[in-house]
């Protein structure tokens, strides 16, 4: 069993939900997550706040914000437990992020010590 | 209370703190001479009480009749030192000491034990075995019934828990401050198992059951008597014992058949137990930590009000879902996967409980059979019948069976 990430990538981080939407929103994922727990496949998540993000640039310039200059941005992660990345890819499909056109779910294999040897 | 009673009665009450307190003071090496010591003190008390009649304060002898037993030991021990190592004449003759059987040496002590007990180094079956013994009094009949085990094996296993207790020179006395947080957990997990053993358990004695459950509460209460062990964790688990306990009464019709939550009488439900509990649910809200117990206990006071609302089941998911982030447990993903049957209904609650891959465990195929109900009932036949044939107790059958028989055949 291998852990995966999966990336929740949204297109306009600036859309403001109203708080019922917020609420609506958060219950999803908690029913999603909490169907991947139930499998005992969930191993940890957060979500990332929009607001007071910063963006450190390459000549150390610090601006306020990932929007604008990146097209898409994050909005959190969970990580799992899945046999392949197409079994993460299927725990994936039921994210309630997919529900916002444009934005994506990225899945990615988590480096452990004995892939860093070969 | 009748002769007759009486000392079945003290046993449970007294033996546990006489063992306590001689553990305490002999050190854990001599676990089991602290047991001998309890045990013959009881003995005393049956063959002499029913020729001469109780004393008058029965409590009291038996803490004389055990101080005596303990002082004579020390006698003889010495004694025996003597004869087989001369040189050890020499040395001064220590005057035995007192034994301390004071309520507040009696409650330090038997915490302490707990401590001792739920010592990491020893296996859970091993721990909740050790403190039915030395803290509940249990004989091991009775152990070995809760655990729907042999003699043998019971004393075996306490055998071999006491052997590790000793090797690892555990010493009878609080954790310091600072490691209190991680050996209560230990301890916590092993008042839980002991309590879901009496709630949950397959054994068929009712009472012995029981017992399991009230000991488990007993035991909890004197953490939350101990200002440095009284954690919003420690209520919450009260709390979550408090509310399941409420519905002891009804869980059992005439025949001691055991009576599902949904056909249980609510006014058998006992309230003055549910309103301790929300007090320990309170207590526990202070703080920012959260314990699977907090999420349990909550789950367990929506559950003491017995009426379908969305607004229940919604909350349920809801905790469940938090739960099982925290802890996974197969009981904890079959309920879950319930409460999202009752809040989305049973169709969109199926793909979830398919991939539970439980297919060994009776539960899991009750659910599904309840589940594929009106949506296929060729499914819901056979996982009826599935676990028909895993389930362990004759209740459990016979409440499948019924459920078997009353399936619209189509």
């Amino acid at each position: 069993m291998d852990e995966f990430m999966l990336i929740f990538r949204h297109e306009d981080g600036k859309k403001i939900a109203s708080p019922e939407q917020m609420q609506i929103w958060m219950k999803a994922t908690m029913d999603w997550i909490g169907g991947i727990a139930a499998q005992n496949k969930y191993v940890l998540g957060n979500g990332l706040l929009f607001d007071d993000a910063r963006v450190v640039h390459h000549n150390k310039m610090v601006t306020n914000g990932p929007f604008g200059e990146i097209k898409e941005t994050l909005g959190g992660y969970i990580i799992v437990r899945a046999e392949s990345a197409d079994e993460a890819a299927s725990f994936a499909k039921d994210c309630p992020i997919l529900g916002g056109e444009g934005n994506t779910v990225e899945v990615r294999k988590i480096i452990r010590e004995k892939d860093m040897h070969c | 209370m009748r002769q007759q009673e009486l000392i079945p009665h003290l046993f449970r009450t007294e033996f546990s703190k006489i063992t306590a307190v001689l553990c305490k003071h002999f050190g854990i090496d001599h676990i089991e001479l602290a047991e001998d010591i309890a045990g013959e003190t009881f003995l005393l008390a049956m063959e002499t009480w029913p020729y001469k009649g109780a004393p008058e304060n029965p409590s009291a002898w038996l803490y004389v009749v055990a101080k005596n037993k303990a002082k004579n030991y020390f006698a003889r021990a010495h004694m025996f030192r003597e004869k087989i190592m001369p040189e050890l004449k020499q040395t001064n003759d220590t005057p035995a000491p007192e034994i301390d059987l004071s309520d507040k040496n009696i409650s330090d002590s038997q915490l302490q034990m707990l401590f001792a007990v739920c010592h990491p180094c020893i296996p859970a079956e091993a721990q909740i075995g050790l403190a039915l013994r030395i803290l509940c009094g249990f004989g091991i009949d009775e152990i070995a019934n809760a655990f729907l085990s042999n003699k043998e094996n019971i004393n075996k296993r306490l055998f071999r828990a006491r052997e590790k207790l000793r090797a690892e020179k555990v010493a009878i006395e609080m954790p310091e401050a600072a490691a209190i947080p991680q050996r209560l957990n230990a301890v916590l997990t092993t008042l839980y198992l002991l309590y879901n053993e009496g709630y949950y358990s397959e054994s068929q004695d009712a009472v012995i059951r029981e017992e399991l459950c009230v000991e488990a509460m007993r035991l909890t209460k004197l953490l939350l008597d101990n200002p440095l062990t009284n954690t919003p964790a420690v209520n919450a688990l009260m709390a979550l014992m408090c509310f399941h306990a409420s519905r002891l009464p009804a869980r059992k019709d005439k025949n001691g058949a055991l009576v599902l939550y949904q056909d249980q009488d609510e006014s058998l439900w006992n309230r003055s137990l549910i309103a301790e509990g929300a007090c320990y649910l309170h207590a526990a809200s202070q703080g920012t930590a959260l314990s699977p117990y907090h999420l349990e206990a909550t789950i367990a006071w929506w559950h003491t009000n017995k009426e379908d609302t969305p607004e229940k089941w919604d909350n349920i998911l809801q905790l469940y879902n938090r739960l099982l982030q925290l802890q996974y447990s197969p009981v904890a993903a079959l309920n879950r996967t319930f409460a999202l049957s009752k809040v989305k209904g049973n169709a969109a609650a199926l793909p979830e409980a398919e991939k539970l891959g439980l297919s060994g465990n009776p539960y899991y195929h009750a659910l599904l059979g309840e589940l594929y109900q009106g949506i296929d009932n060729q499914q819901a036949l056979h996982h009826l019948q599935q676990a028909w044939h895993l389930s362990k107790t004759l209740p459990e059958k016979q409440t499948l069976q019924q459920k078997i028989d009353h399936l619209p055949t189509t």
